[in-house]
C-alpha cells in the first residue's frame, strides 16, 4: 500500500456535519485507468438529458448521421444541443427505460462501424477570445454538469449583470462512495481538466480558479499540483466526507462564503463545474468536439471486473456491464450514480447520458430492507445535516402532514444528500420524508397560483 | 466467437431488483448496538455498587432487569406488539437505571412495582420507546418515593464504612436511626446509615455569617469525606455513590455520542455556581458545591438519567437550557426542599418542558438570513 504523501503545501479544507461511510467502495475501482469502450451496433440516445427544456430533435428516421452530428438542438435558454455517439444511420424515435422508471423518448442510431467524424467547429485560441465566444462554444457543443445534475453550463456561466463573480470551483470531491470516475480523469488527464478550468475561469470573467479535490485522491492531487501553475489554476485538498461536493458545502469550504437561503452560488461570487465537464470544455473548445462520451464507473461487489470506463450517450446499461465481465451473482440493486443520491433502476435498457457517473451494483447483502422505527431523537441527523436542519422533526412532521409547520423547520433548505436517513439508527426514511413534504409544498403552491 | 462469449456473461434480472429512493447504503449502528453501548457504560458504576454494597445490589439489579425485560414482552403481547421488540435493549437500559435509583437493599416486591411504573407507565402506555415524554426510570424513581417512602430510603453502609471505625464512617452511623426491615418475607436485622445530603437536610439551618455558620457543615464537608464521597464510599442508592465509576461511564457515553455534552456540563456548572454563590452568602446554609457535586444522585443524573435521548432536547442549544433549568430546580429543592435530594424531580419537570424548549432552540440553517418583510404589504 505505498499511498503517495499528502503535498505539505496543500491546503485542506471542509465544511461542517456530514457523514464518512466506512466502507467506501471506492477501492473496487480507483486503480483501474480508464478504458474506451468498443463500438456498438446500436446507440439510443435519450433526449432528455439536461436540466430544462429538453432539445428539438432535427434528424429523423433514416436520416445518415456522422459522429459528431447534431440530433436535436437546444430549446430555449436553458437548454443544450445532443450530437450523435458515431456515424450511422438515424432508425427512429423509440421508447426506451428511463432513468426516473418511466419510459423516455430516445434517437435509436444504428451504427455504420466507420465511426467517421463529421465537420467540427474550429479550434478557439481560448486565451485570446472573448466570454462571450467561449459560453457559445460551450453551449454549442452540448455540455452540461456532469457530476450528476445535468445542469447546461453555459447558463451557469451567465449569472446576472448584477451579480460580481470572483471564483470558479471546480468540483473534485467526487464525495459519493464507490465513484472514481472525476479521480482517473484527474490523475489521467490533468492538463485536460487544468485547462478546462481556465477555460470557465475566462469564460465566467474570474481571476480565481481552484479545483477542490477530496484527499483521498492524492495521486490525482499530486499529478494536477505539478503542471497547475502554468494555467494558473489554484488546488485546494478537502476533508474525505460526504457531501464535501454539494455544491454550497464546496463554496463554504474553499472560500468560507455561505450561499444564503434561496439564493445561488452567484449571489456569493461563485461558479461551480464538476471536473469531468472541464476536461469535456477543454475538448470542446480545442477541437470543437461535442460531448458525446464520458468516463464512467462500473463498480460494486457483484461486478467481476469492476473499472472506469469511456462511454458513448446511447450505450445501454447492459452493454455497459459486459464490458465489466457481467455479474458474479444477482445483484441486489442497480443504481445510476453513486449509493448515496443515485437512482435505482430495474431494467438494464436504460442507457447512458451525459450525467451518468456511475453505474453500480449492490450486493443482496448490502441491500437490506429496513423497517423503520419510531425516533429514539438520538441526533445522529442532525449532526449528519450539512445544512443545520433537524432531519427527525421534518419526519415527524412529514408523517403527521404538517407541510405549514415544516416551512418552520426550513424543509425546503434540504439540498436532498440522504446523509441523513444514511446516519439514523432507527432506519427512518428521513431524506424521502423530506422529498415529501418538499414536493407536497411546492404542488400547494402552484396551486395557489393558479387560483 | 464474441456471441459465444456473450452468452456466458451474466447480467442482472431485473425482476430481482429493488427499487428504492436514495441513499442506498446505511450506517451499521441501530437502536440495538446504542443501548448496548450504553448499557456498556453503566458497567463501571454496577461494579462499584457491587463493590461497595455486596450481594444485596446484584440482586435488586437482578429483579430490575428481569422484571423490566418480562412487563415489556407482556405488554407487547397484550398490545399486539411483535415481542421482539425488547430486543431493542431499551428495557434492560431502563432495568439498570431503576436498579441504580433504589438503595442497595430493596425487597424485590418494590422492583416489581417500579418496573411497572418504568416500563408501562413510564413508557409504554405513551406508545413505546421514542414516544414517552417522561424518563421512565425517574417515572419509577418519584413513583416509588412517594407511594413508599419508607422502602426507598433505606441506606445500608458501603462496604468501606464499619461502624467501629474512622471519625469519617461514625458521622453517619450517628445520624442514622437503627430499625428492622422486613425483607422477602423475613425479619432481618438492618443496620442503616445516613446519606450525607439527609443530614445535611436535617443540620439546622444557620442565616447568618458567624464562625458557627461556617462550620455547620464541617462534619460532612471536608477533603476526607470529600474523598471518600468521589470514590463511592458512602450510603445512598446502589448506582448513584460512586463518582469516579460514573465519570468513566460518562467518558463512555460522550466518546460514542451518546449523550449530548452540554447536559452534564450546564448541569453541574449550574450545581456549582448556584450552591457556590448560596454557600458565599449565607455558608451555614448550604455546604459548599463540591460537597453537591459529589453526593446525592446528582452525578447519575447528569450522566445517565438526564441526558436519555428520548426525553432531553435534541439541539445542543436546548440541552444546554435544559442542563441549566435542570440545576437550578435540583438545587432549590436540595437547600429549600422538602426532600433531601431534587434530581428525579428536576428531571420529571424538566422533561415537561422539552418540547417548549425545542421550539425556542431550533436551529438555524446552514446561509439562514432574516426573511424580509415582503414589498408592500
Amino acid at each position: 500500500m505505498n499511498e503517495q504523501a499528502i503535498n505539505k503545501d496543500l491546503k485542506i479544507v471542509s465544511f461542517k456535519g456530514g457523514v464518512h461511510p466506512q466502507k467506501d467502495g471506492k477501492i473496487l475501482s480507483k486503480k483501474a485507468s480508464i478504458q474506451t469502450a468498443p463500438l456498438l451496433e446500436r446507440y439510443q440516445v435519450i433526449v432528455s438529458q439536461n436540466i430544462g427544456a429538453p432539445p428539438k430533435v432535427v434528424v429523423s428516421a433514416g436520416d445518415e448521421v456522422k459522429k459528431g452530428q447534431l440530433l436535436a438542438e437546444a430549446a430555449g435558454f436553458v437548454s443544450v444541443p445532443l450530437h450523435s455517439p458515431t456515424s450511422g444511420k438515424v432508425e427512429g424515435l423509440v421508447d426506451i427505460p428511463g432513468p426516473m422508471g418511466v419510459m423516455t423518448q430516445a434517437i435509436s442510431i444504428l451504427a455504420d462501424g466507420k465511426d467517421e467524424w463529421t465537420e467540427l467547429p474550429a479550434s478557439i485560441d481560448w486565451r485570446n477570445s472573448d466570454a462571450d465566444t467561449l459560453k457559445k462554444r460551450i453551449m454549442e457543443c452540448g455540455i452540461v454538469g456532469m457530476g450528476g445534475a445535468a445542469f447546461p453550463s453555459h447558463v451557469k456561466l451567465s449569472p446576472p449583470p448584477d451579480k460580481k463573480v470572483d471564483y470558479m470551483i471546480i468540483n473534485g470531491a467526487e464525495c459519493e462512495p464507490y465513484l472514481t470516475a472525476d479521480h482517473r480523469v484527474m490523475l489521467e488527464e490533468p492538463e485536460k481538466v487544468l485547462e478546462g478550468a481556465a477555460i470557465l475561469g475566462r469564460a465566467a470573467g474570474v481571476k480565481n480558479v481552484v479545483v477542490a479535490v477530496e484527499i483521498n485522491k492524492v495521486d490525482a492531487i499530486n499529478a494536477m499540483m505539478e503542471k497547475a501553475a502554468q494555467f494558473n489554476v489554484g488546488i485546494v485538498g478537502m476533508k474525505v466526507q460526504y457531501p464535501q461536493g454539494a455544491e454550497k458545502q464546496l463554496i463554504y469550504a474553499v472560500t468560507r462564503r455561505k450561499v444564503p437561503t434561496g439564493a445561488l452560488p452567484a449571489d456569493v461570487g461563485c461558479i461551480v463545474q464538476n471536473a469531468g465537464t472541464a476536461a469535456a470544455v477543454a475538448e470542446a473548445v480545442n477541437a470543437g468536439i461535442p460531448l458525446i462520451e464520458r468516463v464512467t464507473t462500473i463498480t460494486g461487489e457483484p461486478v467481476v471486473n469492476p473499472g472506469n470506463w469511456r462511454l458513448r450517450l446511447g450505450t445501454p446499461i447492459s452493454e455497459a456491464l459486459k464490458l465489466c465481465g457481467g455479474v458474479k451473482c444477482e445483484p441486489g440493486k442497480l443504481i445510476l450514480g453513486g449509493p448515496m443520491m443515485g437512482f435505482a433502476q430495474r431494467s438494464t435498457g436504460v442507457s447512458v447520458m451525459k450525467n451518468t457517473s456511475g453505474i453500480l451494483l449492490l450486493d443482496k447483502s448490502d441491500v437490506t430492507q429496513y423497517e423503520s422505527s419510531p425516533c429514539i431523537r438520538c441526533g445522529r441527523c442532525l449532526e449528519a445535516c450539512p445544512m443545520n436542519l433537524q432531519p427527525s422533526a421534518l419526519s415527524q412532521l412529514a408523517e403527521a402532514g404538517q407541510y405549514e409547520n415544516a416551512l418552520k423547520y426550513n424543509v425546503m433548505d434540504c439540498i436532498e444528500c440522504g446523509a441523513c436517513a444514511f446516519a439514523c439508527p432507527a432506519h427512518r426514511p428521513l431524506v424521502q420524508h423530506i422529498r415529501r413534504l418538499k414536493a407536497e409544498i411546492r404542488n400547494r403552491t402552484k396551486k395557489e397560483i393558479k387560483k | 466467437m464474441s456471441e459465444e462469449i456473450k452468452k456466458e456473461i451474466m447480467l442482472p434480472k431485473g425482476e430481482e431488483l429493488v427499487l428504492s429512493s436514495s441513499p442506498h447504503i446505511h450506517v451499521t449502528e441501530n437502536i440495538q448496538s446504542i443501548m448496548l453501548k450504553v448499557v456498556l457504560a453503566m458497567l463501571p458504576a454496577l461494579a462499584a455498587a457491587i463493590w461497595f454494597f455486596g450481594i444485596p445490589a446484584l440482586l435488586v439489579i437482578f429483579w430490575c432487569v428481569l422484571f423490566c425485560l418480562v412487563l415489556e414482552i407482556i405488554w407487547c403481547r397484550i398490545a399486539g406488539k411483535p415481542a421482539s421488540v425488547v430486543k431493542d435493549g431499551s428495557a434492560l437500559v431502563t432495568g439498570l437505571l431503576l436498579a441504580m435509583n433504589l438503595p442497595p437493599v430493596t425487597a424485590w416486591w418494590v422492583c416489581l412495582l417500579g418496573a411497572l411504573l418504568a416500563i408501562w407507565l413510564g413508557k409504554q402506555v405513551f406508545g413505546g420507546l421514542g414516544q414517552n415524554p417522561f424518563n421512565p426510570a425517574a417515572v419509577a424513581r418519584v413513583g416509588l418515593l412517594i407511594a413508599l417512602p419508607r422502602q426507598l430510603t433505606y441506606w445500608i453502609p458501603s462496604s468501606g464504612m464499619t461502624a467501629d471505625a474512622a471519625n469519617y464512617s461514625e458521622v453517619f452511623y450517628a445520624a442514622a436511626d437503627f430499625t428492622k426491615i422486613e425483607q422477602a418475607g423475613q425479619v432481618i436485622d438492618g443496620i442503616t446509615c445516613a446519606t450525607p445530603l439527609s443530614i445535611a437536610q436535617n443540620t439546622p439551618k444557620i442565616l447568618d455569617s458567624g464562625v458557627a455558620a461556617a462550620d455547620n457543615f464541617a462534619a460532612i464537608a471536608n477533603p476526607e469525606s470529600y474523598w471518600q464521597y468521589f470514590i463511592g464510599n458512602m450510603g445512598g442508592s446502589l448506582g448513584e455513590t460512586s463518582t469516579l465509576a460514573i465519570l468513566i461511564g460518562g467518558i463512555i457515553l460522550l466518546s460514542f455520542k451518546l449523550i449530548r455534552w452540554q447536559i452534564p456540563l450546564f448541569y453541574l456548572g449550574t450545581v456549582a455556581v448556584f450552591t457556590g454563590l448560596i454557600h458565599l452568602i449565607w455558608p451555614g446554609v448550604t455546604p459548599p458545591p463540591l460537597f453537591h457535586l459529589l453526593t446525592g444522585g446528582l452525578m447519575l443524573a447528569a450522566f445517565f438519567m438526564a441526558t436519555d435521548m428520548v426525553t432531553s432536547p435534541i439541539t445542543g442549544r436546548g440541552a444546554a437550557i435544559f442542563g441549566i433549568g435542570l440545576g437550578v430546580m435540583t438545587c432549590v429543592i436540595r437547600i429549600w426542599g422538602g426532600f433531601p435530594e431534587g434530581v428525579s424531580f428536576s428531571i420529571l419537570l424538566m422533561n415537561a418542558l422539552v418540547p417548549l424548549i425545542e421550539r425556542m432552540a431550533k436551529l438555524k440553517p446552514f446561509g439562514f438570513r432574516k426573511p424580509t418583510p415582503a414589498k408592500g404589504a
